[in-house]
């Protein structure tokens, strides 16, 4: 069961219960969907980007506690991010949870260590990357802007 | 061959004694976060009995070689070995001739096989092919490609809030245009046994050939081809408690021996010169290549194994513990079955609300309880319920009213940890 705990902390039960920055974002200017084939969790996120500066960040869609609050707790720390930072954010994240970094680079993560706990669950990792790597794509892809209609 | 091969364990007939099968699966007898295991994700591959297991292990041991084409004893034995094999499929699934027994991959490659070598050429602009709205991915996908390839149309018999196809829809979907119905035997995301025979006899009537997929029907009730009056029928080992890798496809012999083959190579030739090739006789001409001969065999104990105990015991025992499972799950506060047919074999779908089949299927792995959560390979089951996924419990003759406790438990802890 301490694994389990480790895993599903309060922090994530709170984020899934409550998702933060939940629905379609007004205005944005970028925006992707991601998609894990695995379980066919999809996951559409939202970015208002202006002079490199990420404005606001929402996201819809339907996924496990983990993949959840994962969203949740990233959206709320994008806001007012560079792009570049966000990026980075994105590949310390993302080699954290593969096991590429070691430990002492937690710090940087802050909030979002809560989410480390899938590292003892390699079934579930992606759950925990599918909002980051939707991130990647929503950056990547400026011609993808959202209609507001 | 083997001696030890057909011993099994003697239950009393026809009454299935699964405690005393257990004892045959040596895998199970394990612990997983410090619990003892319970395997409830026999949908997606069944555990095998040490029979199985010793029938590869004697064939490595004892015969191994390349079958049809030497003539030394290891060769020799191989051969009547992994022919033995196919002699126990066609027993098993009542094929008039052995020659009617194609040893593939699997399910998939048997759907892929008369997809490209009965449908390619026959099937034009304007044919029909028919399958259902609960089909595993596996036997649309195959349907795709070759509508694409031919130019022929698609069309999906839709299912009921219950996961029954709607039979009066299929009716109507059939018609002179439509070539071929392919649909699932028994449904692996829903449980679902489709009235097949009805299913053939209107198909035939308006001159289509049907193919089953009976990848969950043989491990849970006994398949006759020949009653069923179908004209190709497919199913994977792994999932009747055989190696992965091999499975079979049955076809009536007048239909594969006008096919061409599906590839070409070694053993499905009678004679090659640069001008001409001349292809080798039924099965061979669909077998090219060295198969997997030991899974072949592996194959002919798993059927030894399931013949022995007797499907109608098998049938008659997981149905009573399909009853006492669903009754327990109903018990449990938030959950939803997927599929509800009247008829139905093995499998519980079910989805809890407000918590994610993920999280359901860690959270009872701790608990030690093996089952499986995603779309099942059947995404638009899950488009139709609206659901993104659901967890699977799926049943096999070695597992206990103890299991389904253990599971319900799991549930339940479940609920508790998300409380
Ligand atoms: C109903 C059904 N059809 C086909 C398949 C495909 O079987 P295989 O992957 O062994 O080829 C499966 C396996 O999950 C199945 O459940």
């Amino acid at each position: 069961m301490s694994g389990l705990r480790e895993l599903y902390q309060e922090v994530i039960f709170d984020h899934n219960r409550h998702p933060r920055n939940f629905g379609k974002l007004e205005g944005a200017n970028r925006y992707a969907v991601g998609h894990n084939p695995l379980c066919g969790d999809r996951l559409t996120l939202y970015l208002k980007v202006e002079n490199d500066l990420i404005k606001d960040a929402r996201f819809e869609g339907m996924g496990c506690a983990i993949s959840t609050a994962s969203a949740s707790l990233m959206t709320e720390r994008l806001k007012g991010m560079t792009v570049a930072d966000a990026e980075d954010l994105f590949g310390r994240f993302h080699d954290l949870l593969t096991n590429a970094a070691t430990d002492d680079d937690t710090a940087a993560l802050g909030k979002l260590t809560v989410l480390l706990g899938v590292r003892e669950y390699p079934a579930r990792v992606k759950c925990a990357t599918l909002a980051w790597h939707t991130l990647h794509a929503a950056l990547a892809n400026q011609e993808q802007s959202v209609t507001t209609e | 061959m083997s001696s030890q091969k057909a011993q099994i364990t003697p239950g009393p007939a026809p009454a299935l004694d699964a405690a005393r099968l257990r004892a045959d699966f040596p895998i199970l007898h394990q612990q997983v976060h410090g619990k003892p295991l319970v395997y409830l994700d026999n949908a997606a591959t069944t555990q095998k009995p040490r029979q199985v297991i010793e029938a590869l292990d004697h064939y490595y041991n004892t015969d191994n070689a390349n079958i049809h084409r030497g003539v030394h004893t290891l060769s020799q034995r191989a051969t009547d070995a992994y022919e033995g094999a196919r002699e126990k499929v066609r027993r098993f699934i009542n094929a008039a001739d052995l020659c009617e027994i194609i040893f593939v991959r699997g399910a998939t490659e048997g759907i892929n096989l008369v997809a490209q070598s009965y449908g390619r050429p026959r099937f034009k602009a304007g044919d029909e092919i028919l399958i259902s709205a609960m089909e595993h991915h596996s036997n649309i996908v195959p349907w795709q490609m070759l509508c694409e390839q031919t130019g022929a149309l698609l069309k999906v018999a839709p299912i009921n809030d219950a996961g029954e196809l709607v039979l009066d829809e299929f009716h109507k979907l059939l018609s002179p245009r439509t070539k071929l119905v392919a649909v699932v035997h028994i449904s692996n995301a829903l449980g679902t046994i489709n009235p097949v025979r009805e299913i053939i006899a209107a198909a035939h009537g308006v001159g289509a050939v049907v193919l089953l997929d009976g990848a969950q029907a043989v491990a849970h009730a006994a398949v006759d081809v020949r009653a069923l009056n179908c004209d190709f029928y497919v199913f994977s080992s792994h999932k009747l408690y055989g190696p992965t890798g091999v499975g079979v496809l049955y076809g009536k012999r007048e239909l594969l021996e006008a096919m061409p083959p599906y590839q070409g190579g070694g053993d499905m030739i009678r004679m090659v010169s640069f001008k001409k090739t001349e292809y080798n006789s039924l099965p061979y001409k669909f077998e090219a290549g060295t198969p997997h001969i030991a899974g072949g065999i592996g194959l002919g104990a798993a059927i030894d194994y399931v013949t022995a105990v007797g499907l109608e015991a098998i049938a008659a025992y997981e149905d009573d513990l399909l009853g006492y499972a669903t009754e327990q799950a109903l018990t449990v506060p938030g959950l939803r079955l997927i599929g509800t047919a009247r008829a139905k074999a093995a499998i519980l779908s079910f989805v809890l609300e407000r918590i994610h089949p993920h999280d359901i299927g860690t959270i009872v792995d701790h608990e030690g309880v093996a089952i499986r959560t995603g779309h099942h390979c059947a995404m638009p089951v899950m488009d139709f319920f609206n659901v993104p996924a659901t967890a699977r419990a799926s049943l096999a003759l070695y597992n206990t009213r103890d299991d389904v406790d253990r599971f319900i438990a799991a549930l339940h802890k479940v609920n508790e940890v998300f409380a």
